[in-house]
């Protein structure tokens, strides 16, 4: 008996194969979007990203003015990043990321967004009960702290640039990003 | 669309939970309904105001049944019907579909919906006292039901950008000034809700009025 997965495995072959016939898609081509968000586009060019702000206050200062064009210096950009945005933690403030309506992520600098962040629990939690929340992920944050959430419903999208953590002076640019998280960056977790 | 998508404040959902590996795709049919959904609107233009239209009309009990990737086909199933996609005269005005060497540049060329609007006017300024319209259209929106009728203030003004609820209507893009809001948790939320925290909100000029 086919299973649910199955049936739509094959309904969205079907329909591969409908757009194929009408010349409405190459599958090379959908090959090719494949492998650039399996395999290039992804939460290491955040990494990155994040990496060149703490050691470079120039390009943090372009970043938090215009995050668009600031990634864009790295080479990255385009398609959910056009108008991108990003939100610096500080000792007082914490940032998180969140799409109550849909599932809104910054794709050039983190990727394709994880289940949990387009789960229904996670949109519906993070704008009313954001500390519950970070409490599951493993961050319970002083009450002194403020706490600010970003609804990225309509057409700019967000980045948190994490605080860099104490004692990594030492560290350079490249050993930096390797310890930057993906969650780091949507606010759920701290570097 | 007051629908099942406008989830922000709802309770009864439980844990959030990360999945073990966090794959970026779970099957091979995952791949390809991406893809598609990124594809096809070279060849038939559409914008994401039109794909989540349509994703918002699918029946709750559906929408919460569904995985992500399974929304997109619906939404693009009906996209593609709206547009005679499969009639045996084929679609109308379809452009030749993009080839795999162009498609890098078509990630990096990306599809801004920030456009000039010399005649809109950007009727607050940052720091401005505002209070959004309690509004419940049938169609498409981005005021989300939480943040109706409540009172914030202009954090910052993004520029102009296609109003998302004009363009999904069919009404064409009706360009004008999207600002960042702020609003209180408590605001939002009642008492119970922390002092210190807040929530910023991107609206469009036409959600909001000024408050005093």
């Amino acid at each position: 008996m086919a299973q649910p997965d199955d049936d739509i495995a094959l309904r969205v072959q079907a329909l591969e194969q409908a757009l194929v016939a009408k010349g409405l898609v190459d599958p090379a081509a959908l090959a090719a979007f494949v492998d650039a968000y399996e395999n290039r586009i992804g939460p290491k060019n955040g990494a990155r990203v994040v990496a060149r702000a703490w050691t470079d206050p120039a390009y943090k200062a372009r970043l938090l003015e215009n995050g668009a064009a600031a990634i864009g210096e790295l080479g990255y950009g385009g398609l959910q990043g056009e108008n991108l945005v990003v939100v610096e933690n500080t000792a007082d403030t914490h940032n998180l990321i969140v799409c109550t309506l849909c599932s809104c992520y910054p794709w050039p600098v983190l990727g394709l967004p994880p289940v949990w962040y387009k789960s229904p629990a996670y949109r519906a939690r993070a704008v009313k009960e954001p500390r519950a929340v970070l409490k599951e992920f493993g961050l319970d944050l002083p009450a002194e702290m403020q706490v600010r959430v970003w609804d990225s419903s309509a057409e700019i999208r967000y980045m948190v640039l994490p605080r860099r953590p104490a004692e990594t002076q030492h560290l350079d640019e490249r050993e930096l990003a390797a310890m930057v998280t993906r969650d780091g960056m949507i606010g759920t977790a701290t570097i | 669309m007051n629908g099942i998508h406008d989830m922000g404040g709802m309770d009864g959902f439980g844990a959030v939970v990360p999945e073990a590996g966090e794959p970026v795709f779970h099957a091979e049919w995952e791949k390809r309904m991406f893809a598609i959904a990124a594809a096809v609107p070279f060849a038939l233009p559409f914008a994401d105001d039109h794909l989540r239209r349509e994703i918002e009309r699918i029946p709750p009990v559906v929408y919460l049944g569904s995985s992500y990737y399974e929304l997109w086909y619906h939404a693009i199933m009906a996209l593609l019907a709206e547009r005679n996609a499969f009639s045996p005269a084929g679609p109308q005005g379809a452009n030749p579909p993009l080839q795999a060497d162009a498609v890098d540049a078509a990630i990096l060329a990306g599809a801004t919906t920030r456009m000039a609007a010399p005649h809109a006017v950007a009727r607050f300024q940052p720091g401005d006292a505002v209070v959004t319209r309690n509004i419940n259209p049938h169609d498409h929106t981005r005021l989300p039901r939480y943040a109706r009728g409540r009172h914030g203030a202009i954090l910052r003004n993004h520029g102009t950008f296609s109003f998302a609820d004009s363009n999904a209507r069919g009404d064409g893009p009706s360009p004008q000034h999207l600002y960042a809001v702020r609003f209180t948790a408590q605001e939002l939320w009642g008492p119970d809700a922390s002092r210190r925290d807040d929530l910023v909100l991107d609206l469009w000029d036409a959600y909001l009025e000024p408050a005093s």
